[in-house]
């Protein structure tokens, strides 16, 4: 905590859904559309009861599939309206096909979610393969530690996804059930502050201009496609400074500050855990323990994985040894997880980089604890001035 | 309605192109001349044609020209056909088939 | 109700230069709703010919805002713009313009992958008039059968073999299924006749809340018919029964034309349309025999509901 928090905070109750709830009441959207799914349903519902007691001017469209709620969240952001939708796993496979094209259009529309397993077979608890299908949409996703985060995330979200350098759609996640639902004591801005921090909402263009008509959604042949492509691509790219200054700027204000990654304990550290989510809380308490005993261990959290902090990340594994990568998913193809392949490319170039070694984890919401977590830091340890690292990509906690 | 010719070349970059795919010169198709599609014309006779606006309502490609005068013996306005814009016209025929018979004010010839 | 020379001589809304089919059966479709339509009105599109013909990057035949997602999903897309309207007219960000909200989609795009979300926003009541034209198969990608696919025309995806007389199952009633819906206006029309087209894009526009439209049109590539029948072909569409003009107005159906005694056989309307060349051949007169039982069949119980309905003193 760097700044002395000058605005008086409210100290609240909340699951992570209640939080990202409140956080879309204080935002007051034009328009939602949302359909339901475990474990986000909520979000939406709760919103509902906003509406019904009138306490946002919004227009809620309850539609018929997450399909169709991304699609009228993207043809109201077209019209020129602040809009958003909450969805979850196969929701958001639903939406996947909508998602690259609200990117392509540029419309900044923020999106909580709740990090659910994918089917099949069917599971409603927490993993991370429902983000990680959609990684590669154009979205920004910003992955939070807990309730609180998924609170500033979403204000942030709005901050980063609406200025004119990036205009991406954002997703802010919490875990399912872990975060969605358990309940926490946060701080909340006043509402007349948090109207203030989100402002106006001003469109890049607008449908509703029948003098100046505009056509949206062309179809590109060859000789367009690609120079509408780089756009999104460099926008992604320019994403990165605009999340730190949003997240540095947050931090003045609020007392909580934000950054790409966060580096626990990283600073003399040898060993090093990386991960997404909650489980960067339950490795901290490891760390904690872990140092108490002299062991030279750290935490890397990548809180925002698109776009993804490659600099960040080079920077902060140059000084370590031996690194392992978490990954709630598998990405299948043989070769382990989508956090530890990308962690991998981005080092490939460096000249200083740590050993690395994956572990798959918590697929379906299978418990992690805090004795698996240690037994990965003694490992990490063991190998880090060894040769051999024996397993590449291991799994956690899976019955064999 | 006119475009400035050098945005219809293709050859568009990057930092010319609009945020988000978006294009803001409405109508702008008629920068694309698909009249060298056809093989057939439709002439117009002017003296036989009772401008009853027939060919207007069916012609695909918004080619039957129209022109406002004022109508002398109800002292309104009334709309004329004004001819057929070859420019863009694909030679479908339609014109001339939903020309009343009586009237035959558009015949099909070859276009080359 | 509007007559030619008033509709012609308002501004042409949806211009030329698009890359459809020489005697494409669509375009005045376009032409003529927004014609039709006086106030502001913005057009959301579905993937399909019409979105690929027009919005050829640089290149737009849209002279009213226009926007594009994806194939499915007009109707979402079009309610979302919809609610945008409404919602921040409501909280005074934007003035009240009278802005009226169009969706389309051709029959794929309608009868089939966009009819969860047709569902949906007619459902949800929104302020907008859903357009579909229908030339009955998968156009765009190469003639494919749809949900809305005569029986036994030849598709490429049901094409006539040495044991398959086409697509053998009957075309979707849509309008129908739309009724169901209860919404307060369903219209079935066609492209070639701009009267009844027109006046039922003002009675919808006359409407609040949720209106359907769905209009046959020729398509001269799929049908396997000539350029200049375009027009000519819908008509007769109408004129054997096959497609009847008729409306629903919250529920009470009504015929907008009962060709009587000039009612014509359908094999006169399928004889003219390639896609249906097998059925005259010798030995398939009871595939034609067929085709027209269940058109009369069809054309009778359309009848007996509009009598029913009138006779309840709903004109």
């Amino acid at each position: 905590m760097t700044a002395v928090t000058e605005v008086k905070q409210l100290t609240v109750a909340r699951t992570g859904n209640e939080a990202m709830a409140e956080a879309m009441r204080q935002i007051n959207p034009d328009v939602v559309a949302a359909y339901p799914i475990t474990p986000a349903t909520e979000i939406a519902q709760i919103f509902s009861s906003f509406v019904a007691d009138g306490l946002v001017n919004t227009d809620m469209v309850t539609v018929e599939s997450e399909h169709s709620a991304l699609s009228a969240t993207l043809g109201a952001a077209a019209a020129g309206a602040r809009a958003m939708t909450a969805t979850s796993s196969q929701g958001l496979m639903l939406m996947a096909e909508i998602m690259p094209i609200v990117a392509a259009l540029r419309l900044p529309i923020v999106m909580p979610e709740v990090n659910r397993a994918i089917s099949g077979p069917i599971n409603i608890h927490c993993d991370h393969s429902d983000t990680m299908f959609c990684r590669d949409a154009g979205w920004i996703q910003i992955f939070s530690e807990n309730a609180q985060e998924a609170y500033d995330n979403v204000l942030q979200a709005i901050k980063i996804a609406e200025n004119p350098q990036v205009h991406l759609p954002a997703l802010v996640t919490t875990d399912g059930f872990i975060i969605s639902h358990g309940m926490e004591t946060i701080k909340i801005l006043p509402d007349d502050d948090a109207r203030e921090y989100i402002g106006a909402y001003k469109a890049n263009y607008s449908l509703l201009n029948h003098e100046k008509p505009i056509t949206v959604g062309s179809i590109d042949l060859q000789n367009y496609y690609f120079e509408h492509r780089i756009p999104v691509i460099e926008a992604m790219q320019a994403a990165k400074s605009i999340i730190k200054q949003v997240g540095k700027d947050f931090g003045e204000k609020y007392g909580r500050a934000y950054d790409l990654i966060e580096k626990y304990r990283t600073d003399d550290a040898e060993a090093a855990i990386i991960c997404l989510g909650s489980t960067a809380g339950t490795a901290k308490d490891v760390v904690d323990a872990l140092r108490t005993k002299g062991q030279k261990v750290g935490l890397i959290k990548i809180r925002v994985f698109r776009p993804f902090p490659v600099e960040d990340l080079t920077a902060a594994l140059s000084t370590l040894k031996a690194v392992a990568v978490f990954d709630r998913s598998d990405s299948l193809n043989g070769y382990g997880g989508p956090v530890f392949t990308e962690v991998c490319s981005a080092l490939f170039n460096s000249a200083q980089k740590p050993k690395i070694i994956n572990y798959i984890y918590g697929l379906g919401g299978r418990d992690i604890d805090v004795h698996q977590i240690e037994a990965v830091y003694n490992r990490l340890n063991s190998i880090k001035d060894s040769k051999d690292v024996g397993d590449i990509v291991s799994y956690l906690g899976v019955r064999k | 309605m006119s475009f400035d010719t050098q945005k219809y070349t293709g050859t568009l970059t990057v930092s010319e192109l609009p945020e988000g795919g978006i294009w803001t010169e409405p109508g702008s198709s008629l920068m694309r001349k698909t009249g060298d599609w056809k093989t057939l014309k439709p002439v117009w006779d002017k003296n036989k044609c009772i401008s009853c606006m027939t060919c207007w309502a069916y012609c695909p490609d918004s080619c039957i020209k129209t022109e406002k005068v004022l109508n002398e013996k109800t002292g309104k306005e009334d709309v004329k056909n004004a001819g057929i814009d070859l420019t863009h016209c694909k030679g479908c025929g339609i014109c001339a088939a939903v020309c009343p018979p009586k009237i035959a004010a558009i015949t099909m010839e070859k276009a080359r | 109700m509007a007559t030619l020379k008033e509709l012609a001589a308002r501004e042409e809304k949806f211009v030329g230069g698009h890359t459809s089919c020489a005697g494409c059966g669509y375009p005045n479709i376009f032409r003529l709703t927004l014609a039709a339509i006086k106030e502001p009105v913005a057009v959301v599109g579905a993937t399909g010919c019409c979105e690929v013909n027009t919005s050829i990057f640089p290149y737009t035949s849209w002279k009213v805002p226009f926007l594009h997602n994806a194939f499915e999903n007009s109707a979402a897309t079009c309610s979302g713009v919809e609610a945008a309207y409404q919602s921040m007219v409501k909280s005074g960000k934007i003035k009240d313009e009278n802005f009226r909200f169009i969706a389309f989609g051709g029959d794929g795009g309608t009868y089939d992958i966009g009819l969860q979300s047709l569902s949906g926003a007619m459902e949800r009541g929104h302020d907008m008039l859903y357009i579909c034209y229908d030339n009955g198969a998968y156009m765009n990608t190469g003639i494919q059968r749809s949900g809305a696919t005569p029986r036994y025309a030849n598709t490429t995806t049901a094409p006539v073999g040495k044991v398959n007389p086409g697509k053998s199952q009957k075309k979707k009633d849509l309008a129908k299924i739309m009724v169901g819906h209860n919404v307060p206006y369903v219209a079935q029309t066609i492209a070639g006749n701009w009267k009844d087209l027109t006046n039922k894009v003002e009675k919808a526009m006359s409407i609040r809340g949720p209106k359907f439209i769905v209009v046959l049109a020729t398509c001269p590539l799929g049908w396997v018919t000539k350029s200049q029948d375009t027009v000519k072909l819908t008509q007769m569409a109408v004129d054997c029964c096959f497609w009847p003009l008729y409306e629903v107005e919250n529920g009470k159906y009504k015929i907008n034309y009962d060709p009587k005694d000039k009612k014509i056989p359908v094999a006169d309307w399928l004889k003219l349309q390639g896609r249906f060349k097998h059925l005259f051949k010798a030995g398939n007169e009871n595939l034609l025999a067929e085709i027209q039982t269940e058109v009369d069949q069809d054309w009778e119980n359309l009848k007996a509901l509009c009598d029913f309905h009138s006779k309840q003193g709903v004109v």
